[in-house]
């Protein structure tokens, strides 16, 4: 084997060709440097070609805009009625959690350092409230919101806490405080119009769930309660302050999907609690719970039943009397139509809402409904599998709503164009229709996909591409992208009643307001009645009524 | 010398070729890194798992330790592919990059029973590539080319013998 003896001596005869070998040997893999240089350049090249879309796919680098708080407003009173699993929530991004729930996210970082809810919690900002008075009919309930309304430090069960808010049994008593200026309702949804309205002619500015209305008939007299007194109102549609729909918007806006004809939206959800099977809490019986109030305001109830009666829907009420008192009715009031709006009212409405927001829509021409009580068998009237067809003939478009509450297989809101088609979650993504007319020509040199999604938009990222890194969209999807470097993440929820209260301080009007509401309603109750009636129901835009279609 | 040896062609040919393949290959992984600006290790550091994961998880916690994180591992794919190219301060890049995988593979460890959000591109059981990229530079280590084919060749003539006591070569 030929070996090679190295710096054994310098001393040579030929110290020239020697010192060239030298060098030679030393640089000889410097080219390499020059190799990786070339690659990476011709590399980058062709991602700049490839990404050369301008003249067809304007989209600006825009992030979303959210009203923002003046320094220095004012304290706003609030008060809740309704402290339930909502209101806990609605309390909580309001910024006043209970001391229990501090305590649990606190050993849940103990237990798992990923889990940072609670430092998420705490950097959520201040929204300079107070919550002065507190009202629910379940003592339990009532109780907790006492205590949570007071825990001004954020703090667990061990804290310091600060003046406990007034617990009010009745919500009448509530509304009729003076030291109460904005009122958030939680209630089970045959109670929201009601409270609205009265909240709004008491003088109070209004925070409520959605659905809007229970009844035709009162979302008309909500919208005028509103109307009259100029209360502030929002309604509980969180999806509002949703960072991807201000872009899904602008996309659509620009034509880029083409003429959108179809919208798929859908509920997935698989589990009891997400059929509303809520658990029974402890400490409830007939002493603890004000039955009577829970019935619901007489007059809804009379409307109710008159529309149930005449349409001979007899069936979908009950099956138990209203005035018997029931823990399930109670806890799980979702599940009847009695105080319910079913999957329709309940989860249809985020669905619509964020397409009403998107390419502001309005009131469907026409809706038609199917489905069943086909999984949750547990005595409901509300069915468990529903679809809804919504037309929209003035846009040239159907949105289907599909919703199972016993299958959580991800299907998404899926906006289809005759160019692109666009998914929207908590990240957006446009997919290039291959029969696409606006793409023709770059799809077929290859500049722009179709197999694959082509644009993404990930919030928090400042500025979007129309290349993102599998990996990069691999953990935004799952929520994990941005969490704790660039800033805070925010709790759409907290965004939404931060909207609410800078509306009242800077006397301007909610995302959600009571226009939207009307809409929002409205598209339910056909979307319902479709379903309760067994036939298509019609909206007679100049006249603002549901018409019905002939019966199937 | 002792450290110098005497190598076949063959050894040498394929020791040079090992050298310079794991040379372009961190050299490259810094080089996307650092021309993308959105680029940082939070996911990848979120995702960790094993005994020491929370060592891992606690450093994505803080922004300005991030930044340094980000900073430190770019840069260092980078000089320690660069350097293992040209043949420069080798054994320092060697032992550099051992480090460097040997983090990663702290924070993700192939174990029995972890599964990572980003899949790996294969399928292993307690080595994986790392590892392997580990022990590679081990024997790069142990069977140094660049006083053979490498700037280290004019740096042994050029630096102060008390330099060179410190081994980074």
């Amino acid at each position: 084997m030929a070996t090679e003896d190295i710096n054994k001596t310098n001393n040579t005869s030929e110290p020239e060709d020697k010192g060239r070998r030298e060098t030679l040997k030393a640089l000889a893999t410097v080219p390499v440097l020059g190799a990786l240089a070339y690659g990476v350049y011709k590399k980058q090249k062709l991602d700049r070609t490839n990404r050369d879309i301008s003249d067809v796919f304007q989209i600006s680098k825009d992030e979303a805009s959210f009203l923002e708080p003046t320094k220095d407003g004012e304290k706003i009173r609030v008060g809740i009625i309704g402290f339930g699993i909502r209101g806990k929530q609605l309390l909580r991004a309001a910024g006043f959690a209970e001391p229990s729930w501090i305590d649990k996210m606190m050993d849940a970082h103990k237990q798992n350092k990923k889990d940072t809810r609670y430092e998420q919690y705490l950097a959520q900002d201040s929204l300079n409230i107070e919550i002065t008075g507190v009202c629910d009919i379940f003592d339990v309930y009532g109780e907790a919101a006492v205590l949570a309304g007071s825990n001004i430090n954020r703090e667990g069960s061990n804290g310091k806490f600060g003046k406990a808010p007034k617990r009010y049994r009745h919500y009448q008593e509530l509304l009729a405080a003076q030291d109460i200026d904005a009122v958030i309702i939680a209630t089970p949804d045959h109670w929201h119009s009601t409270m609205a309205m009265e909240a709004a002619r008491a003088g109070k500015h209004v925070y409520c769930e959605k659905p809007m209305s229970w009844t035709v008939p009162e979302t008309y007299m909500v919208r005028e309660a509103i109307h009259e007194t100029g209360a502030v109102f929002q309604l509980g549609h969180q999806g509002r302050q949703t960072d991807c729909y201000q872009k899904a918007a602008e996309i659509i806006g620009n034509g880029l999907l083409g003429p959108v004809n179809l919208i798929e939206v859908c509920t997935n959800r698989n589990s009891p609690n997400g059929a509303w099977v809520y658990d029974i809490i402890e400490g409830s019986s007939p002493d603890t719970i004000d039955w009577k109030q829970f019935e619901g305001p007489e007059e809804r109830v009379k409307e109710y039943m008159d529309y149930m009666m005449k349409y001979n829907l007899e069936r979908y009420v009950g099956p138990e009397e209203r005035s018997k008192f029931s823990l399930e009715r109670f806890f799980r009031w979702r599940c009847w139509w009695d105080y319910s709006t079913g999957l329709s009212g309940d989860l249809l409405t985020h669905e619509y809402d964020a397409v009403n927001q998107i390419m502001k829509v309005g009131i469907p021409h026409s809706a038609t409904s199917s489905g069943g009580v086909y999984f949750f068998k547990d005595g409901r009237t509300v069915p468990d599998v529903l679809q809804t067809t919504f037309e929209f003939p003035d846009n040239d478009m159907t949105m289907l709503y599909s919703a199972t509450l016993a299958s959580s297989r991800g299907r998404g809101k899926v906006f289809m164009g005759h160019d692109a088609s666009m998914e929207v979650s908590n990240i957006l993504q446009v997919t290039v229709d291959r029969d696409s007319t606006r793409y023709a020509e770059k799809i077929q040199n290859g500049i722009i996909p179709t197999d694959d999604p082509f644009y993404t938009y990930v919030p928090g990222q400042s500025s979007s591409d129309t290349v993102t890194s599998p990996t990069e969209l691999y953990f935004a999807k799952r929520g994990l992208l941005y969490t704790y470097v660039n800033g805070k993440r925010y709790d759409t929820t907290h965004l939404h009643i931060r909207e609410w209260l800078e509306c009242i301080r800077q006397k301007k009007t909610p995302s959600c307001n009571i226009d939207q509401a009307f809409e929002e309603a409205m598209t339910a109750h056909m979307g319902t009645r479709a379903y309760l009636e067994g036939r298509t129901m019609y909206w007679d835009k100049d006249k603002e009524e549901i018409v019905r279609g002939e019966q199937a | 010398m002792k450290e110098i040896r005497n190598y076949s062609n063959a050894q040498i040919t394929w020791l040079v070729i090992l050298r310079i393949f794991i040379g372009w290959h961190f050299m490259y992984e810094g080089l996307v890194k650092i021309l993308n600006p959105k680029w940082t290790s939070l996911p990848y550091l979120l995702d960790s798992k094993g005994p020491i994961s929370s060592f891992f998880i606690n450093l994505t916690q803080n922004d300005s330790v991030m930044t340094i994180v980000n900073f430190l591992n770019e840069w260092s794919l980078f000089c320690i592919g660069f350097c293992l190219i040209l043949g420069l301060f080798s054994k320092l890049a060697s032992i550099g990059g051992m480090i460097l995988l040997l983090t990663y593979s702290l924070s993700h460890p192939a174990l029995l029973d972890v599964s990572y959000m980003m899949p790996f591109e294969g399928s292993y059981l307690w080595i994986d590539k790392n590892l392997v990229e580990f022990a590679a530079l081990g024997v790069l280590c142990a069977f140094s080319t660049s006083k053979i084919i490498g700037l280290d060749r004019l740096l042994v003539k050029i630096l102060p013998t008390g330099f060179l006591k410190l081994k980074l070569i």
